[in-house]
Parts: C-alpha cells; sequence; structure tokens
C-alpha cells in the first residue's frame, strides 16, 4: 500500500545517514505490506550492490538483501556444485513454508524476513536451525556480529538498535555439512507455520533441535553425542527450555497445540537422526505421509 | 528513468512512498486490482521485466527503468494470450475481479507450475469460485466432467418435463456475457472511472474510533484543515439528524433507526468519527491524523450474554423503544422471538433419548474481492449520482433520499461491475459520506475502503450462541427441538432481526416434530457491527440443529441420513417453525430433498468403493475416518415483498435490449437474464443485451440478495420478454395479414404461415406506426417457493497433529430446473469453499477491549487453492411451479449444510462433537486430547 508519509527514498548502505522516521528498505514487501503513517524516509538498499550469495569452504554467506527467489534457486546452482552439504536440502523447505508465495519471493529477502521477527519467519528457521551468525553494521562504521537464534528476541522484536543494519548472515560449512531434519505444522494447507522444528546431527555426533514458529523466538536443544536424549529426556528437555509462555498464541495455532507438536516433532526428529525410524512431514512434500494436499482424486459430478 | 508500462513509457514519475499498484492505475491501468493492498492476494498482480510481482508491496521507484506488463499488455496483437482465452472458455471467473492477477500470474507458469496448483497458485486468493474453474482454466484442459454436469442436468430438467436444452436458451451452458471485458482487465468495477471523467475528484478518509464506547465531547478541525490539501472536515454537526439503518431491506421498517451518518456517541472500535476531504488520499489521512478529539468514555460490553444482565451499559438507551423499532433499548435487546408449538416438555417426556448441547458460530466476514467503495458527484442538472459498489442501489438510492431528505428522483444509483457481495453489499457503508461530501463541496468525492476496514468497520455474519436441547424415540422420530438463540448484532442492529428470524425459519420448518421451542434475541454489545451474510441466520442454526440432529441418530442408534429421511417434510407437510400456521405464500413449488438425500447417500458409497478399490482406504494408524451429512432447505424468496422491474426491448439491428435492475456480482444473474428472455423470444441469449444496475433504467428493484436475482428479477424479465414476443406477434400478423397464432418467432424473425419477416423488418414497421416494440415486466417476489441443499463428506482426521483431510466433498442441489447448469454449478463450489472456510479457518477475532485483531488477510485465513478440495455436484430432477421457467434460487442456499456435514464426518470418524465453529486443526486435536483419543508414542 502506500505510505503517504514517505517524503523521500535515499539510497544508501551508511547506518549513518540514518535518522528518526526512517526505515531500511530492502524487498520493500514488508514495509509496503503494512504500511506506516510515522515514517518519513525509506533508506533504500536496492542499490547496495552487494552479492546475494558468496560460498567458500567456511560456508554461505547471504548478502542480507538476497531474494527467497536466490534463495531457492541456491541449492541447484553452480556456486555449491559438489558441495556435500546436507543442509542444503533445508533451503527450499523452509522456502515453501512462507504463507507468501514465489512470486513475492521475487522481492523479499532473507535480511528483511530476520528484521521482521515473526515467530513464523522460515528464514529465521532456516538460519537459527544452521546455527547462522548475522553481522549488523552500526553507525560510526562499527559492526557485531550474533548468533541468528539469539537475533530475534521475541514477537516482532530483535536486537537491532535504532539505525543498526542487518549487512549479511553466514551459513557455517559445520552445519551445512550436518545430517539435518525438518518438520513442520499449520493450521491450513501450506499455511502459515505454526509449528517448525529443524534438527541437525553434527560431524561431532551432537544433536541439535531448533524450535521455530511454536514459540515467540528461536529455542535451540542441545545434545552432547555422549548424552544423546531418549524419548523420555528430550520431551522433558523441551519442557525444561520452553515454558508455557514462551509458546506462541495467536490465530496461527492454540498454544497447547504448538507445544504438544513441538514435543511431537521433537520425538520424530530424535528419532529419525538417531536411524531409530525415518518418517517425513510438511504438507507440500509427498512422501510415506500421503498426498500433499486434500483433494477427492475421484473426478467432479461423475454420474 | 521513465517507467514503461505496456511497451510505452510513462512521462509520469512515482511519488517516493508509492506502491506500483497505485502508480499503475493513476495512469489508467485499471485491470491492477487492489484486493488487500498487503501482498496476500494477488488481485494487483504484474510482471516487472517479466517477472511477477504484487504490485501492492513493489516499492512504484524501483519500476524506474523497467518495463512493467499489466493485464491490459498481457494480449499481444489484438489475439488475446492463451490464459485469457482459457479463462474464457473455462469461465474461470465470477466477480472477476481476482481475475486479472489470476492470469498474469499463470501466464508464467511451466509445466512443473501447472502441475502443483495448490503451490504455485497460493497467491491468488478467490472468493467467488472455489478454484475448480480456475484450475481447468489455468490447465487449459477442458474438463470433460464439466459437460457431464452440464448434460447430466440438461437431462434432469428434461425429464422433468421442461423445455429442452437449446442453444443460448434455458439449459445451456451460456458463458457470461462480461467475459471478454473480465479477461481484458476492462470491466469497469466501482472506482474504474477514467480521471477525465472526474474532473476535481476529491478523496474522503475516515478518522474512526479507537475506543469502543465514548462521547465525543469536542472535536478540534483546524489543524486538519491546515493541512496542505485538506478541502473539508464532517463531523455529527455536519450529518443529518435522521436516524437510519445501513442494512437495506424493500420496507427499512425491517430494521431499527439507530445510526447516524455521523454520531456524536461512537459505540465500538472503528466506528466514523469525522471525515476528511482532500484533493489526494494522503492529505486526507494527515488530516485525520491532525483531528483532535475529546472523548468521554463510556461504559463497554462485548458479550451479548453480558449486555442482557441488569448491570450492563445500554449502547442505545436514549432511544425510543417505538420510534427506533428496537425492542428492549435499556437492556440492548433489538429483537426477540418466544414462540412454542405444541410442548416440548411432552416432547422430552416421549424421548428416548435426548441431545443437549451449546452451539457457537463465530464471527466471519465476507471478504469479497472489492472492498466497499463509492464515488458521488452532481449531474449537470445538479442531481446526486452515486456510483457504489453495491448489491442494492434502489434501496440506497432510497435510504439516501430519506437520510438528506430528497426526493429519489433527485438521486441516481448506479453499479459498475461489482466485486463480489455475499451479503456484505446489502449495506449503506459508504454512499451517504461520499454524498454528504459531494452535496456540500459540489466536486466529485470517492470513499475506498482498505481491508483493515472491511475488517474492523465493515459488518461480519452475525455470531450465534445456541443452547440446543432435541429429543428422538427409539422408534426414530424427533419428539422435540428446542433452542435458546442469542446472536450478537454488533453496536447497531442492522439486519439483526432478518437474520434472526430467518435463522429460526426454514432452519427448524424442514423437520416435522410436533413439539418446538424457540426463544431468541438479538443482542447490542460494544463491537463491529454484523449484518447480512450469505445464508443470512440459517447457516448458524442449521449448524446447531443438523448436529443436534446427527447426535440424536447416534444416540438411538440409526443411520443419520435415515433418520432425516424419516423425520424431514415431505411435498405437502406444513412446513412450521415458529408460528402455529405455515407461512401463507410459501409453496412447495416443487420437491427435491429426497432426492438430494438419495444423490448424496449413492456419491458418498460410490466414493468410498472407489477408496477401497484403489487401495487407499487405510491411510494408517494415526488416521480415522468418517462420514457426515446435513441438509437445509431455504425459502427461495425473501419474505414481506421483493420487487423487480425488467424492461425487454426489440433494437434496430434486430437484437433486444434488456434492462433489469438486479445487480451483477459474479452471481451470473445477467447471463441468467440473457438466456430467460432468449427463452421467451426464440432467440440466443447472445442477443439479448443486458443493461443493469442503475436506477434510471427501471422503476425499482428491491436488489440481489436473498437469491433474488434469478427467481424474482428473472421472472419479470421472462414476463417482459413473453409479453414484447406478443408484440412482435401481433405487429408480424398486422404487417403480414396471417393471424397471430399463425406468427411463430424464431431466431431473427417471425415466419408467418411460411413467409418469413426479419426483426428489422418488424422494428422498422412498428416505428412507422409510432410503435415502440418494447415490454416491461414486473414481480413482486410472491409467492415463494423452497429450495434444499444436502452436503455430504468423508474425511480423515489425524488423531496425533489434528490436521483434517477432506477425501470426498458431495452436494446435492434442488434448484428446479437448472437455467445455467455451469454457473449453477460454480455457485454451489464456491458457496462450499466459503463455507469449509468459515468450518476450518475463519474467525474475526475481537480482543477483551472490543479491539479487532484479526485485521489482515495473513491472520484472516480465506481458503485458498490448496484448502478446497474438488466437490462433486448433482441437481435433483424438479421442476418448479412458482420460479421462472421451473427455476429455483441457488446462491446463499449451498454455503449452509456445508459446516455440519463436515462436523457430522469429523464427530463420525472420532467420536468427539465439536459444536463450535471454525474447527481447526488445533481445536480437533485439543478435543481429542480431551477425549483421551491421542495415541500415545
Amino acid at each position: 500500500m502506500d505510505m503517504n508519509t514517505i517524503e523521500a527514498v535515499v539510497p544508501t548502505t551508511d547506518p549513518a545517514e540514518w535518522r528518526d522516521g526512517d526505515a531500511w528498505l530492502a524487498g520493500g514487501t514488508v514495509l509496503f505490506s503494512y504500511g506506516s503513517t510515522v515514517l518519513k524516509r525509506l533508506l533504500d538498499l536496492g542499490e547496495a550492490g552487494w552479492p546475494a550469495v558468496t560460498v567458500d569452504d567456511a560456508g554461505i554467506e547471504l548478502a542480507a538483501t538476497c531474494t527467497v527467489a536466490e534463495l531457492y534457486a541456491l541449492p541447484a546452482s553452480e556456486a555449491v556444485a559438489g558441495r556435500k552439504w546436507p543442509g542444503l536440502d533445508l533451503f527450499r523447505p523452509c522456502c515453501d513454508s512462507f504463507v507468501a508465495s514465489f512470486k513475492v519471493w521475487n522481492m523479499s529477502t532473507v535480511g528483511g524476513n530476520l528484521c521482521t521477527s515473526l515467530p513464523a519467519g522460515p528464514m529465521i528457521s532456516l538460519c537459527a536451525g544452521l546455527d547462522a551468525t548475522a553481522t549488523i553494521l552500526a553507525p560510526g562504521g562499527s559492526s557485531r556480529t550474533v548468533p541468528v537464534a539469539a537475533f530475534v528476541t521475541g514477537d516482532g522484536q530483535n536486537g537491532l538498535a535504532p539505525g543498526e543494519l542487518l549487512r549479511s548472515i553466514h551459513l557455517p560449512a559445520s552445519s551445512l555439512s550436518s545430517k539435518v531434519a525438518f518438520r513442520r505444522l499449520s493450521l491450513s494447507n501450506l499455511g502459515r507455520s505454526g509449528v517448525l522444528l529443524i534438527g541437525r546431527r553434527d560431524a561431532d555426533g551432537g544433536l541439535v533441535i531448533t524450535v521455530t514458529a511454536a514459540t515467540k523466538r528461536p529455542v535451540q536443544l542441545r545434545f552432547a553425542a555422549a548424552v544423546m536424549p531418549g524419548p523420555a529426556a528430550l520431551a522433558a528437555a523441551v519442557g525444561r527450555a520452553i515454558p508455557a509462555e514462551l509458546y506462541h498464541n495467536d490465530i496461527h495455532g492454540l498454544p497447547e497445540w504448538r507445544r504438544d507438536m513441538t514435543l511431537r516433532l521433537a520425538e520424530e526428529i530424535r528419532a529419525e537422526l538417531l536411524e531409530e525410524r525415518l518418517t517425513v512431514s510438511g504438507d507440500f512434500w509427498t512422501g510415506p505421509s500421503g498426498p500433499p494436499h486434500a483433494t477427492s482424486p475421484q473426478p467432479s459430478a461423475q454420474p | 528513468m521513465a517507467i514503461e508500462i505496456n511497451g510505452t513509457a510513462t512521462p509520469a514519475t512515482p511519488r517516493p512512498g508509492q506502491c506500483l499498484r497505485t502508480f499503475l492505475r493513476e495512469q489508467g491501468n485499471f485491470g491492477v486490482k487492489k484486493g488487500c493492498d498487503g501482498g496476500d492476494c494477488g488481485a494487483c498482480t504484474v510482471h516487472v521485466d517479466g517477472t511477477p510481482v504484487h504490485s501492492c508491496i513493489y516499492p512504484a521507484v524501483r519500476a524506474e527503468g523497467k518495463a512493467v506488463t499489466t493485464i491490459e499488455g498481457l494480449a499481444q496483437g489484438g489475439a488475446l494470450h492463451p490464459v485469457q482465452e482459457q479463462f474464457l472458455a473455462e469461465q474461470g471467473f465470477q466477480c472477476g475481479f481476482c481475475t486479472a492477477g489470476m492470469m498474469m500470474t499463470a501466464a508464467t507458469f511451466d509445466d512443473e507450475q501447472k502441475a502443483n496448483l495448490p503451490r504455485s497458485l497460493k497467491g491468488n486468493l478467490c472468493r467467488c469460485t472455489g478454484y475448480r474453474s480456475i484450475a481447468d482454466a489455468v490447465c487449459g484442459t477442458r474438463d470433460k466432467h464439466n459437460h457431464d454436469a452440464g448434460a447430466a442436468a440438461g437431462a434432469a430438467a428434461g425429464a422433468a418435463g421442461a423445455t429442452a436444452s437449446r442453444a443460448g436458451q434455458l439449459g445451456d451452458n451460456v458463458p457470461a456475457p462480461a467475459g471478454t471485458a473480465v479477461v481484458t482487465g476492462t470491466a469497469r468495477y466501482t472506482l474504474d472511472v477514467p480521471a477525465e471523467e472526474l474532473q476535481g475528484l476529491l478523496h474522503l478518509k475516515l478518522l474512526r474510533s479507537p475506543h469502543a464506547h465514548a462521547r465525543i465531547v469536542a472535536i478540534d478541525k483546524n489543524a486538519a484543515l491546515q493541512v496542505p490539501g485538506v478541502v473539508a472536515v464532517f463531523t455529527h454537526e455536519d450529518a443529518p439528524a435522521q436516524f437510519f439503518s445501513t442494512a437495506q431491506h424493500e420496507l427499512y421498517t425491517d430494521d431499527p433507526d439507530d445510526t447516524r451518518v455521523l454520531d456524536d456517541v461512537v459505540r465500538f472500535i472503528g466506528q466514523r468519527v469525522a471525515a476528511v476531504v482532500a484533493e489526494s488520499v494522503g492529505a486526507a489521512e494527515a488530516g485525520t491524523r491532525a483531528l483532535q478529539v475529546e472523548y468521554e468514555l463510556l461504559d463497554t460490553v462485548f458479550s451479548p450474554q453480558d449486555a442482557m444482565l441488569p448491570s450492563a451499559p445500554a449502547l442505545h438507551g436514549d432511544k425510543d423503544a417505538v420510534k427506533a423499532r428496537i425492542s428492549r433499548p435499556r437492556q440492548n435487546v433489538v429483537v426477540e422471538l418466544h414462540s412454542e408449538l405444541g410442548s416440548v416438555a411432552d416432547g422430552f417426556a416421549a424421548a428416548n433419548f435426548i441431545h443437549e448441547h451449546t452451539y457457537r458460530t463465530q464471527r466471519v466476514q465476507h471478504v469479497a474481492m472489492e472492498t466497499h467503495s463509492s464515488i458521488a458527484w452532481l449531474d449537470e442538472e445538479d442531481r446526486l449520482v452515486v456510483r457504489s459498489s453495491s448489491q442494492v442501489p434502489f434501496l440506497v438510492r432510497r435510504t439516501l433520499g430519506r437520510v438528506f431528505d430528497l426526493h429519489e428522483d433527485r438521486i441516481r444509483v448506479v453499479a459498475g461491475r461489482v466485486g463480489g457481495g455475499f451479503g456484505g453489499k446489502q449495506e449503506m457503508l459508504t454512499e451517504d459520506l461520499v454524498a454528504l461530501a459531494a452535496m456540500a463541496l459540489r466536486r466529485p468525492v470517492q470513499l475506498e475502503f482498505t481491508r483493515t476496514e472491511q475488517f474492523t468497520a465493515a459488518t461480519t455474519r452475525h455470531p450465534f450462541t445456541i443452547k440446543l436441547k432435541a429429543g428422538a424415540s427409539k422408534d426414530g422420530l424427533l419428539t422435540a427441538l428446542q433452542l435458546d438463540v442469542v446472536t450478537n448484532t454488533g453496536a447497531y442492529g442492522n439486519h439483526a432481526s432478518g437474520v434472526m428470524f430467518h435463522g429460526c425459519g426454514e432452519s427448524l420448518a424442514v423437520y416435522k416434530c410436533d413439539n418446538k421451542k424457540v426463544d431468541a434475541h438479538a443482542v447490542y454489545t460494544n463491537t463491529v457491527p454484523a449484518g447480512a451474510f450469505r445464508g443470512y441466520g440459517l447457516s448458524q442454526t442449521i449448524f446447531a440443529i443438523e448436529s443436534a440432529i446427527d447426535e440424536l441418530a447416534v444416540g438411538i442408534g440409526m443411520d443419520p441420513l435415515e433418520f432425516r429421511l424419516r423425520n424431514m417434510v415431505r411435498e405437502g407437510d406444513d412446513m412450521l417453525s415458529t408460528t402455529p400456521e405455515p407461512e401463507e405464500d410459501v409453496h412447495y413449488g416443487s420437491y427435491g430433498l429426497d432426492q438430494c438425500i438419495s444423490l448424496v447417500r449413492d456419491a458418498l458409497d460410490r466414493g468410498k468403493q472407489r477408496y477401497r478399490d484403489a487401495g487407499l482406504d487405510d491411510l494408517g494408524p494415526d488416521w480415522a475416518t468418517g462420514e457426515g451429512s446435513a441438509l437445509s432447505m431455504i425459502d427461495t424468496v425473501p419474505p414481506r415483498g421483493h420487487f423487480a422491474h425488467s424492461r425487454v426491448s426489440l433494437l434496430p439491428d434486430g437484437t433486444f435490449g434488456a434492462d433489469v435492475g438486479t445487480a451483477e456480482f459474479g452471481n451470473g444473474t445477467t447471463t441468467v437474464h440473457a438466456q430467460l428472455a432468449a427463452t421467451a423470444l426464440s432467440t440466443t441469449a447472445g442477443k439479448v443485451a443486458v443493461r443493469q444496475s442503475d436506477t434510471d433504467l427501471v422503476e425499482h428493484d428491491t436488489g440481489a440478495f436473498g437469491s433474488a436475482g434469478t427467481v424474482v428479477a428473472g421472472k419479470a424479465t421472462l414476463l417482459a420478454a413473453t409479453e414484447l414476443a406478443s408484440r412482435i406477434r401481433t405487429v408480424a400478423a398486422a404487417l403480414t395479414g396471417v393471424a397471430e397464432s399463425g406468427c411463430v418467432l424464431d431466431d431473427g424473425g417471425v415466419d408467418c404461415a411460411g413467409r418469413r419477416v426479419p426483426l428489422t423488418d418488424i422494428h422498422d414497421a412498428a416505428r412507422h406506426q409510432g410503435v415502440q416494440l418494447a415490454a416491461e415486466g414486473n414481480w413482486d417476489g410472491t409467492p415463494r417457493s423452497v429450495a434444499f441443499n444436502v452436503h455430504g463428506f468423508r474425511v480423515a482426521v489425524n488423531t496425533g497433529t489434528g490436521e483434517l483431510r477432506i477425501l470426498q466433498s458431495v452436494q446435492a442441489a434442488d434448484a428446479g430446473v437448472v437455467v445455467n447448469p455451469r454457473q449453477c454449478r460454480g455457485q454451489i463450489e464456491g458457496g462450499i469453499a466459503q463455507a469449509l472456510g468459515a468450518a476450518l479457518y475463519e474467525e474475526l477475532c475481537v480482543d477483551d477491549a472490543g479491539r479487532v485483531t484479526t485485521d489482515i488477510l495473513r491472520q484472516y485465513h480465506i481458503p485458498s487453492f490448496a484448502d478446497v478440495p474438488r466437490s462433486e455436484v448433482y441437481f435433483a430432477s424438479t421442476n418448479d411451479q412458482v420460479g421462472p421457467l421451473g427455476a429455483k434460487s441457488m446462491s446463499e442456499s449451498p454455503f449452509n449444510p456445508v459446516a455440519p456435514a463436515l462436523a457430522n464426518a469429523i464427530r463420525n470418524a472420532t467420536g468427539v462433537r465439536f459444536g463450535e465453529l471454525p474447527i481447526g486443526r488445533d481445536k480437533i486435536y485439543v478435543g481429542l486430547k480431551e477425549a483421551g483419543l491421542v495415541p500415545l508414542r
């Protein structure tokens, strides 16, 4: 929608230019979706020229301005050809976890999703699940690095100070090399995530389960190789890590359902990554759980 | 760098905060629609350098130096794009408001995307069709089952003794006349008026109340008037004193006079406080922010149960009960109903099983893709003209006359093509404001609701709380049915009475039962007003009663459909709900309920067998499967008069013109009118040009609600066309000397005992005699008939997650003779989809302070392509004695049996009764868990 209070669009990537009433403009899909009656200027990152994706042995560096479409294309691109990174298998399911369609992916950015900081932000799920770190530029030329899992601090809340700019996200090769698992539930087919869990079994044998969408902010459970949990230990760990009030409560899922589904999906991931059994869920996938959509297989109006 | 639009560089430059959507519309590209303005619905989809984007969330400045393609540029070299051809061929639209965006998206699909439409089309919402016709259009494979459905209905009509289907006439799948305009983006909706036609157009924005209940002490306009571009501010001091209701009915006395254009008391968060009119939307918005309002806060009440307590604040306590037509203003009771037929005490005593449950239905919003909007101006004769997105232009004229004390001939109300209604546009929510401003400022004034205003400040379905008690004897008789109904009408009583009474009408009358008791209250609360919504009260009570019927059947160990067959009315039975005598003017013009039940039962049986044969009947240990059904009855016309006037004339070129009052908002009545006239005039629908929804065209039309477009307005058109045919024969007889009885119309002429006179000659001959070959028809909406719908589902429920899968969806409809089977099927499919939304997802939430929290489409999930199964649709074979050429109504009613059928199927699968809507996956899970049915892992 139109933001009629905007007086100027200023192309810049310099946090020093930021002043009260400014907002960083990346893809614009969130700013222009909610609109604003207070913003005065948009600081336009559209001409930043940051390379969307940089791949090296240390991992993948995503510019904050990398579009979701570019991220979706990455696993099948030359840039990662030959890399033995199972973590790449998470990219597309996470993109498909957007309630927005591929058209919006052409504009919306990875950084924008992180900075919007909604519980169901699927780029948060992906980056937190892979222990990614975010590089933040501050006015005055300094920068800092924080884990994405800690960057998002609540529903729509994050650790950015006024004027700070999310520059990039680094996905470490160590996480990308891990065996991964993905689980998601929504109240509607292909709808907004109500519960999204990503699991990782690292090279050192450790298990990491990252809970998003169900909780107001990402929650990570870490188990060293020496103390792999059984079902009861896992459930207890989830209970300790996520107090009742941390479960998100909105139209996209009752907290009680989110809690029980978190427990259920965490156990599925545990079992899968520990190779006790294999199941797949996610309603856009076809797999052992059956056809992806609620559709009558028989033709209509058949006499 | 210029923005190129459809191959031409535009000299205009966008404003800094402007989105591409409004920029494109400002350049005259009206095919780019606003459905949500938030990136959710896809109606504004365009291509930027070939890439599809949602233009409402695309910063317009980013398009500089790029090439934009809109729907207007999709066709190349005068030939439609294949996608446009396919949408036309498959009629993949109803109101057409989403169609341009749908096609701009589909035009980019590769085969892989076409193979996964649930995913590929999740960014395109359609509220009308239920997506089946869109799927057929996108894939471009003419679905042969379309033709099966048409053929089946045609055969049904034939068997019932009606005229056999002829091309372009009754029973044919005639395409919508507006089809080409819709697929090329040139159909003109309310605000699609070129700037040059509205010189000096002003924009109106509303300051809305932040308080749920307050008296306005003072409004300081000064700062607002200082805002550059602001022209005027209107407050309650400028508004007429006349009270009225936003609800529009033939008799305004059907609704309470409890509303003012601008009031000095606000009764819900979002109510109009003041209107700012400015040269631009931005200036008007700035003006609303600059207004200083002093409020005196008043006590609030948010639930109807609380509102009836003696201690509750009275929202309209200052009003006179008789004068304002409010039952008990001091107790917040707008209207009430108390009745008992027989004795329910005796009925319960005779019962072997009694079911008692409190059922609840939620607030849902219509979510017509076109938001409320209107433009008012004064014409050269100084007459007020209002162009509005309305289902009821004639009633809006009447209400504007009453509110502003104007004679009706000083007002003209027109509707362009209307982007969906569903009852929401049977209200006057914008027209009074633009009229006020345009008359005061003598300039054109426009008001367009945002999607958030639709949710927070328009109208919703009435939430019902239904305490139900019902009994059955072990031999399968319904012995007693008792309802205590409380409806929440919100801050104003628009439609409170009609919805409550209608809700307690056909839902009860469809069952023979000697003992029926109803207590019902419609109650004010400090919340967004409820209003007319598809089904008009029936969907709420039918949810409760059909759920209860299912429980009774289970309770006495009988198949639920068998129990219905034992207790439902049969042709000739009195239809009784709350009065001891049946409605005088409601008849069994035809009766197909028994057929509908058989059609659904047989289809469910076949579906079960198909699953079994395919080895798909066992989904695994977590899944429970079940079947459920529900029935519904509806009177084919609203009560107490529904009037229509039509005028059909022979045009100089030998074709016909039909002027009708009823509005077109995707319901397809334009096609139906053309077909009815064509049948009477022995021509084809393509030769009947229909003009509509303009108070200057015909004398009066109550409007397009209560599914009256076919059975009332259509009847008027049929009468007019029949009379015109007779007059044409008279002229032909005089011309040839052949007796009138020997003159027979054919397509384009009259056969006079072997000599064929072309209609052009007939027209000329008549003109030379000074006779205009035109005829008028009118119908007053009585007597009325009854129509039926039965829905059946097979579902699977995941007992571990609450996920619900619809394995089979079947609806059988008794629509009498089906005038246009493809369109009627579309109405049913669309009704099913909308009902699935209300059954499973949609809920307008109001928090403890009275604020609507679900105010954008991402918080209010309407069914997307992925949510809607393909439904099997069947028609009963009946021929109505009341409706035009045997037809009955079929727009509202397909909605009504869907939610209870689904709840009954879930009950059958799991044993758990869900009596509160929506039945979300989370609520299913919690319900199963409470019942101890969630498997331990």
